[in-house]
């Protein structure tokens, strides 16, 4: 138990220290600092010149669809092209779209598993290559929010944001998480798959690839997909203890880092340390609950001769120590990563219970950028209210919010119950969603409500039992994916336009401070009554009902 | 238009940096200065590859320790996790066999890792306890005293991660094959 304590404080605390000049340097580098490097992007693009939200959106629209149509075709045909040593065949049109909708929107949702789907190609320059750039738009997006948010005259530059987030901020830390991978004994090769002859005699073939590379971004960029089926749970994809160590800070620190890199761009440190708090404590009673959850055995083997003093084993690797399962099942859904260190099907009931209500909340620390993004309209829904408690015209730092905004936040905030609830509550009555489960009862309902939960929080992990690779699935939730990804970018980048179209009026002693703990506490508790209302019918139906009828 | 050109134009250098040069570097540096695990872990024994150091191979001879249920049965190809509840039925069968396989009663209860399928399906270890329990059957099938093998078995655990995760584990295939250099 002591071991495992360290473990966290050393992941966490050791991480929020390392985020802080990482956000530093980040905020420096979107006000422009690095001029040289600023004229170098501009030359290597074009399309320079300051833009307003409509024009930003634009680009980061026109941006997407190139990479949607790149990757759909590079998927389509990868079996015709070269670096493809196991011979990987043709892949059906629906998965296609769903797997270029699921790195397009960063979610990396994966309905096949990568060693026995795509060639060495497809993953590194369709799939590897989203990772980098997809990432790279939400923390672009978040630099334009919050370049409105604090005062100036324009968002920026689409096209020069994204290469600043790719090449100065995501790349270098690549290269140091790859290296480190490398070291710990993840494969990098373009050799296929090995084949050996076991000591009893049999064949074996043994998948691999250019793991350490793809590895390191996939969990950088808030990414999640891995480069096999089970993900960090492989051990060529996770070998030992301190890779897992790395490949759990790499989740984190730049949802991090973020929050840092908003407060100083607005110029608001404490502001800033206000919102950390808030995402801090919600991370760390995710993380009792489910630390707690999991020390539970596993009860199929409760009446078997079995020794069980470590806690429910199923779906879970020794080497990554006791401790991995639910602490990367927390950060994995806290951020919108959706790697996976342990089989979240195999969580214990309430375990898995954890990282739905990640999903469902989606902004502690949140995905690359976005998850600051939806903080900001958790942020706005906090002012709006705490504003109508005392009578007060709603401002968060100067900007008066009025109708106009507060209908764009509730459309954003609204479209993430309503994707989940929707798509879970028709799947579950049809045979789209009955057909395809791996489990009966409550914790077949808990698969689907997982499925819809990942797609529209742009997460990507899974209740994997779920035989996820059909038309309907892929459509469904293919659709879901991009509606989840880009109404919640564009709609804050509209509410901020808004926001900087009118006159900021000075803040006064009546203003709601937004840096101390009252407004922290407003704050946490309006993402906590939105997030329990709505989605607590769902919980009851599914992991509370399978815990209250089975656990004993 | 004017959006559609700088696109095409960022697309094509990020995948220029990302995609070739980011791949090169990394991979010339691991096969450059780790090249045993870049290339998989491959243990070669007399020139003939037998498996990866860590990827799970199947054992069902008495005469070998085995390792951890595998959903995909060992199929390196195909790495799963059984994806089953906790709670499910499905998982008190599958746990049935292998305790009839390893024979253990309510007087000898069998480690939990032993029962219990990994995340992967591709577990290369197994827990100290796990190891130990299947001494006896070794020792027995190999006509050797359990005092050796037990000795070997400890000689092959090594703990997860020092301070951090003190718990000890065996790498089943490093300890099968000491198990056969033991009697050459």
């Amino acid at each position: 138990m002591l071991a495992s304590i360290l473990t966290i404080t050393l992941v966490i605390g050791g991480t929020a220290l390392l985020s802080w000049p990482l956000g530093t340097y980040m905020a420096a580098l979107f006000s422009g600092r690095f001029a040289r490097a600023d004229r170098l992007f501009t030359t290597f693009t074009g399309g320079a010149g300051e833009q307003d939200w409509k024009s930003y959106a634009l680009a980061l629209a026109a941006f997407n669809v190139v990479m949607f149509v790149f990757v759909f075709a590079l998927l389509a045909t990868h079996h015709l092209l070269p670096l493809n040593p196991d011979g990987q065949g043709a892949t059906s049109l629906h998965l296609i779209f769903n797997t270029a909708a699921s790195f397009v929107t960063n979610t990396n949702l994966q309905h096949y598993s990568g060693e026995s789907t795509f060639s060495y190609l497809a993953q590194l320059g369709g799939l590897m290559w989203l990772q980098f750039v997809s990432a790279a738009t939400g923390i672009a997006a978040l630099a334009a929010v919050a370049r409105g948010i604090g005062g100036q005259a324009s968002m920026g530059n689409f096209f020069l944001d994204v290469q600043r987030a790719t090449f100065l901020i995501l790349l270098p830390l690549a290269i140091i998480v790859a290296v480190w991978l490398t070291l710990s004994g993840v494969p990098m090769t373009l050799e296929g798959a090995a084949t050996v002859t076991t000591l009893e005699g049999a064949a074996q073939t043994i998948a691999r690839g250019p793991v350490a590379a793809f590895v390191a971004i996939k969990q950088l960029g808030t990414n999640g997909g891995g480069f096999f089926g089970p993900n960090s749970t492989h051990p060529l994809e996770n070998p030992s203890f301190w890779a897992n160590l790395i490949e759990l800070a790499a989740i984190i620190i730049i949802p991090m880092a973020c929050v840092w890199m908003f407060g100083k761009m607005i110029n608001r440190p404490r502001h800033a340390m206000v919102l950390f708090g808030v995402m801090a404590a919600l991370l760390a009673i995710k993380l009792t609950a489910a630390v707690t959850f999991e020390s539970a055995p596993t009860m199929a083997f409760a009446d078997l001769p079995v020794q069980q003093d470590v806690g429910n084993l199923e779906g879970k690797e020794l080497r990554l120590g006791a401790i991995t399962g639910p602490l990367w099942a927390v950060i994995t859904t806290a951020t919108s990563n959706g790697s996976v260190g342990a089989m979240h099907d195999s969580l214990n009931p309430l375990t898995g219970l954890v990282p739905m209500a990640g999903m469902w909340l989606n902004e502690t620390f949140g995905g690359v950028g976005v998850g600051m993004i939806n903080m900001f309209l958790y942020i706005a829904l906090a002012v709006f209210v705490a504003g109508m408690m005392v009578g007060r015209t709603p401002e968060y730092l100067g900007h008066r919010i009025e109708g106009r905004e507060m209908r764009l936040v509730v459309l954003a905030l609204i479209s993430h119950p309503l994707l989940i609830l929707g798509g879970t509550a028709l799947f579950a009555a049809t045979p789209w969603g009955l057909d395809t489960l791996n489990n009966t009862g409550a914790h077949g309902f808990s698969e689907i409500l997982y499925e819809f939960s990942s797609a529209a929080a742009n997460n990507g992990s899974g209740f994997e039992g779920l035989g996820d690779n059909t038309p309907a699935w892929n459509i469904a939730t293919g659709l879901v994916m991009l509606i989840a990804r880009f109404l919640p970018i564009i709609v804050p980048l509209a509410i901020v336009g808004s926001l900087m179209a009118k006159r900021r009026s000075a803040e006064s002693a009546g203003t709601l401070s937004v840096e101390g703990p009252t407004f922290g506490v407003m704050l946490f508790i309006t993402i906590l009554i939105f997030g329990a209302l709505t989605f607590f019918p769902a919980a009851a139906l599914g992991p509370i009902a399978e815990h209250v009828t089975l656990m004993r | 238009m004017q959006y559609i050109l700088p696109s095409i134009r960022l697309w094509l250098v990020t995948f220029f940096v990302c995609v070739v040069l980011y791949t090169a570097l990394i991979l010339g540096f691991a096969q450059g200065v780790t090249p045993y695990s870049a290339n998989g872990s491959i243990i070669a024994v007399e020139g003939k590859a037998v498996g990866s150091e860590l990827v799970a191979q199947k054992f069902t001879s008495p005469r070998y320790f085995w390792p951890r249920p595998s959903a995909p049965d060992y199929n390196a190809m195909g790495a799963a996790g059984s994806n089953k509840s906790p709670t499910s039925p499905d998982l008190t069968a599958r746990a049935q066999d292998t305790i009839a396989a390893y024979g253990a009663t309510a007087a000898n209860p069998i480690p939990g890792d032993l029962v219990a399928a990994s995340g992967g399906g591709l577990d290369p270890h197994i827990s100290l306890a796990g190891a130990l329990y299947q001494v006896d059957r070794v020792a027995e099938a190999r006509g050797l005293t359990p005092a050796a093998i037990k000795q070997l078995v400890e000689s092959q655990a090594t703990s997860v991660g020092g301070t951090l995760a003190p718990e000890r584990i065996v790498n089943v295939l490093e300890l099968n094959l000491a198990l056969d250099r033991l009697e050459q």
